[in-house]
């Protein structure tokens, strides 16, 4: 069983809000889905799939980076040509 | 050379951005009025992938199918709607509104590549580009009554594509019959070193209507509980006109079925949940809160610039990796698929191609399905295909309460001719 | 003053109690482009955000793609640390949201790594001694912030992304180094052991950075219960970029350490952040202890299957390899062939001047040059070995005095430090009139120095030795060092009137 407080914990391992309504909804949600999910107990663990590719390689040669319009253009905030991200301490 | 004006109007709400005056050049799609899927990148023109948190991003550069598309003379007309980052199975999960069932209007047209499903059922375009995770093609296809197919894994670069979950997905053509999805299937498959899992296997085939002796399984699983009678016996009828046409057909099991599902959502929770951490605001889409700390405004921004499904997955995913629970969840899946790869090589080993219904049901109606598990568990028959990496196509396959049905037909892995071929044979077979 | 300050650097823990030390050392790789995209890794020069693509700045829909490069000398390494390079390995992801990471991700190498189990020899406290290496493995740099609004209150961050993609490699050791001096040795074997692979350059700033594992346990206990014990608790310090800061930090945190254990408090197994510019190590906060990243193979990469490529790497001569050559080529001695080996530029410019007198060579190269060069905070680099040789040239005919040779040495040196175009040495000889004076002139010199001080004279004969060697200074000081002092020890022994006793 997943509890409100599970819940929690995940949303802030994801770091993802969510609203005081929801906590409730997802906590029933995440209840049913993991238990549907249990079904895998049955599988032998084991390696997983293979796609058969290994050993793809790109040779080391420059390639024009993108112009600086281009680059800074979608970002909200910039200063001086760094991009602004909140603070982190 | 010259402008392809765009002016239909769209009444099923399948674009979110449109090219009113689009260029187009020569080649083998010259002047074909294509619609791309809103989680692929196209240079100069907004991608949001159908939510929120990408609005108003305007990509400098064109995934890998766009250069092809635009270098064969393709009038792109737009972006179509989509389920959030494609988590869903209605198109009802954009923040940009649901898009609408050009059969019935009150019924949603599937997803996640409602949009691009939706503009060619109702003649906006003639071809579309969709994603396909686990179904996202064949869904709408099969939905709104017109033909899509997921290529084999690594045929179709996804360079461009915004990733869901990268090991399971990839692009390929919706049209309105099996010969424009060949010609699509011949721009698209083009090898590209930028992508990793791309293989060389260009697609230079014509369709062959011939399928004389052709080994067709019918995987009981796709006729079991949780799907709709009367989509069974349409679909059975599809089979038998199958056999009519020559083909063999051999009834199979394929056990793995009963944790596909799992196995596929774990799966994609779980590389869904660490593709949507780059969007925190800082290098494109809305910036978070400067006044705040990092942590706070993260939250923030993805708690309002996400979707209700898509933060479920992103938690689910995210819980799924955790320590002590990968072993559970994450690694188990893996060992599940690997199984389920292993009984399409057995199945493969008897029969040409595999067929049974795409869909367990006609299109839902709008808002029918708004408990996640019972949506999820719609994607029953056509999560497999993706697990295992092999080819699948949905062609339109008889009505039921006035609603399309679609045949879904299963190949060996690169052997996506020869689902084309039977698809073809199908669909000439129905029109004859 | 506290008492700590004052008291020796400390060196060893006296008493039954060692120091356990392993070290995460990451070194950026010198390939042309980054891990995963062409852009180049030229970017120091550059403003910020100008060596950026939608790869390295994780815009939607990019994907990664393996620099070949980057694997082979990723491999180079592996080899010349002895390691196991396993038979299939894989890239994963490493998820933790951070403003320097472009896709909230790292790629790096996490249960499968490139190679496994080697070892380095490093000349430890107590002789030569052997450093096991746990792993070696891939990785992409991060983005660099700058934190704006000052250091105790941050108001935003600043991104440039120029570095974030720059090819990593990490090696991690076990816990076998026992003092800050082993750590900076074994620091600087490694370092030497990459450049000479080609795949490395020190010079670059930021190109190093190492977490240390520290910990002081009660002697004999580590090898009673090994790793992955907890023992005492240890400390993990982070943010060490520099060959010295290693030793700087790992010796505050014995410090640290030791005077928690002698108070009786409890050393809580945490991790800590070096401060370079005050010496110290701070504590970070608590949350960095319970990431959980989530590692999952990166769906966007396939497996590396790479042994046989590793085998078919043929390595260049390493320094334990080149020691032994100078040694039996040169007849250089042991030291000497250390010091000049353990560094890849100091042991090219040896042979480049070592025809001249290899043993005159590797004197004035590894003791007076380095020296010299170690005081003006020089690189060799910057010397030009025919100068040098023009210098050892003069030496070995006898033109000039040793100390004559180290003044223009010195000379030539602070002309390159001020950045100016250094003089010829036999110019700078000329010019400073340094040519060894001839015999007949300094018997001249002799008697004008016993003419002007009788006294020493006198007091030779009396028997007094020092003032033989007040005279020799007076007679090299008039001829400003161009004459040997042996020399003038001779000739005044055979000038002066025998001594009475």
């Amino acid at each position: 069983m997943i509890s409100e407080r599970d819940v929690l914990h995940i949303a802030e391992l994801a770091d993802i809000g969510i609203t005081r309504e929801e906590l409730d909804e997802f906590t029933g949600q995440f209840n049913d889905i993991l238990d549907y999910f249990d079904i895998l107990d049955q599988v032998e663990a084991g390696a997983g799939a293979e796609t058969g590719l290994y050993n793809v390689f790109r040779d080391d040669e420059v390639v024009p980076s993108l112009p600086p319009d281009e680059i800074l253009g979608n970002a909200g905030e910039t200063e001086d040509d760094f991009f602004r991200a909140p603070r982190v301490m | 050379m010259g402008i392809f004006a765009f002016s239909a109007p769209d009444p099923c709400n399948a674009f979110i951005t449109r090219i009113p005056e689009a260029e187009y050049g020569d080649g083998k799609l010259a002047g074909v009025s294509i619609a791309v899927k809103d989680n692929i990148s196209t240079k100069g023109i907004q991608t949001t992938c159908g939510s929120k948190i990408l609005e108003g991003y305007v990509p400098p550069y064109d995934a890998h199918v766009v250069e092809l598309l635009r270098a064969e003379g393709a009038a792109i007309l737009g972006k179509t709607n989509m389920d959030e980052f494609g988590m869903g199975t209605t198109t009802e999960n954009s923040a940009y509104g649901p898009t609408l069932n050009p059969a019935d209007r009150e019924r949603v047209p599937g997803g996640s590549s409602g949009g691009s499903a939706a503009a060619v059922a109702s003649g906006m375009v003639r071809m579309a580009l969709g994603t396909d995770t686990g179904g996202s093609i064949r869904c709408p296809a099969a939905f709104c009554g017109i033909v899509g197919m997921k290529p084999t894994y690594g045929r179709v670069s996804r360079y461009g594509l915004v990733a869901y979950a990268n090991s399971l997905e990839q692009i390929g053509p919706m049209a309105a019959n099996v010969p424009d999805i060949s010609l699509l299937m011949g721009v698209l498959t083009c090898h590209d070193p930028r992508d990793s899992t791309s293989i060389i296997a260009p697609y230079t085939h014509t369709p062959d209507p011939d399928i004389h002796g052709l080994k067709v399984g019918v995987p009981e699983e796709y006729f079991g509980k949780g799907v709709d009678p009367r989509v069974a016996s349409t679909v059975w009828e599809g089979i038998s006109l199958l056999e009519r046409l020559g083909a063999e057909i051999i009834t199979c099991r394929m056990p793995s079925m009963d944790y596909a599902l799992a196995a596929y959502y774990v799966t994609c929770m779980s590389e869904a949940s660490s593709n949507l951490a780059r969007f925190d605001g800082v290098r494109y889409g809305p910036p978070a809160d400067p006044k705040k700390q990092w942590h706070e405004s993260f939250q923030e921004r993805r708690r309002d610039g996400f979707g209700k499904e898509v933060r479920r997955r992103v938690m689910l995913g995210t819980f799924a990796l955790s320590s002590g629970y990968y072993g559970k969840y994450y690694a188990k899946a893996q060992s599940a698929r690997r199984n389920v790869a292993a009984d399409f090589s057995r199945l493969f080993s008897e029969v040409d191609v595999l067929a049974g219904p795409t869909m367990p049901t006609i299109a839902f109606r709008l808002g029918e399905k708004s408990d996640p598990l019972s949506m999820y568990l719609s994607d029953i028959l056509t999560v497999p295909a993706n697990l295992a990496g092999v080819p699948a196509i949905s062609v339109p396959c008889g009505k039921v309460d006035g609603m399309p049905v679609g045949l879904q037909i299963m190949g060996r892995w690169c052997a996506d001719e020869r689902v084309i071929d039977v698809a073809y044979a199908f669909e000439e077979g129905v029109s004859a | 003053m506290s008492s700590v300050s004052g008291s020796p650097a400390f060196q060893a823990v006296e008493g039954d109690e060692e120091v356990i030390i392993g070290l995460e050392v990451h070194c950026q790789l010198d390939t042309k482009t980054k891990l995963f995209c062409g852009c180049s890794t030229d970017y120091r020069d550059d403003g910020p955000n100008t060596h950026v693509c939608p790869i390295c700045l994780g815009l939607p829909g990019s994907l990664p793609a393996v620099n070949r490069k980057a694997v082979e000398f990723a491999l180079k390494v592996a080899k010349a640390l002895n390691c196991r390079v396993l038979e299939e390995s894989e890239f994963s992801r490493k998820n933790y949201f951070y403003p320097d990471l472009n896709k909230g991700f790292q790629i790096s190498q996490y249960d499968k790594p490139l190679a496994v189990e080697g070892w380095l020899r490093i000349e430890g406290d107590d002789g030569e001694k052997t450093v096991r290496i746990t792993r070696v493995h891939m990785e992409e740099d991060p983005g660099r912030l700058v934190h704006k609004g000052g250091a105790d209150r941050p108001k935003y961050t600043l991104v440039d992304y120029n570095r974030a993609g720059i090819p990593l490699i990490e090696m991690v050791t076990e816990p076998d180094i026992r003092s800050p001096k082993e750590a900076r040795r074994f620091l600087n074997k490694l370092r030497a052991t990459l450049e000479y692979l080609g795949v490395f350059d020190s010079e670059k700033e930021g190109s190093l950075r190492v977490d240390a594992n520290i910990s002081i346990q009660p002697r004999g206990w580590f090898e009673a219960h090994g790793k992955g014990m907890e023992g005492r608790g240890r400390t993990e310090v982070k943010n060490i970029s520099s060959y010295k800061g290693v030793e700087k930090a790992l010796t505050f945190e014995i410090t640290r350490q030791k005077n928690l254990i002698r108070r009786g408090q409890r050393l809580e197994t945490a991790t800590r952040h070096f401060v370079e510019t005050r010496g110290v190590t701070t504590a970070s906060r608590s949350k960095e202890m319970e990431q959980d990243y989530r590692y999952f193979p990166e769906p966007d990469l396939v497996p590396l299957r790479v042994s046989d490529w590793c085998e078919r790497i043929v390595l260049p001569e390493l320094p334990d390899a080149r020691q032994n050559r100078f040694m039996d080529e040169y007849g250089c001695s042991y030291n000497h062939a250390r010091t000049l080996t353990g560094d890849l530029r100091v042991a090219e410019f040896y042979e480049k001047v070592a025809a001249v007198d290899p043993r005159i060579a590797a004197t004035w190269v590894a003791d007076t040059l380095l020296g010299e060069l170690n005081y003006r905070d020089m690189n060799i680099a910057k010397v030009s070995p025919s100068h040098f040789i023009e210098l050892l040239q003069m030496l070995k005919e006898d033109v000039i005095t040793d100390k004559s040779a180290v003044e223009v040495l010195r000379v030539i040196l602070d002309q390159l430090a001020e950045g100016c175009q250094c003089e010829a040495p036999s110019s700078c000889v000329a010019r400073l009139n340094l040519a060894k004076t001839a015999d007949d002139g300094l018997d001249a010199v002799i008697e004008e120095v016993m003419r002007e001080h009788p006294q020493a004279v006198e007091d030779f004969h009396n028997g007094r030795k020092e003032a033989l060697n007040f005279l020799v200074g007076q007679v090299m000081r008039k001829t400003r060092g161009r004459v040997d002092p042996g020399d003038v020890n001779r000739r005044l022994r055979e000038i002066l009137p025998p001594g009475g006793t």
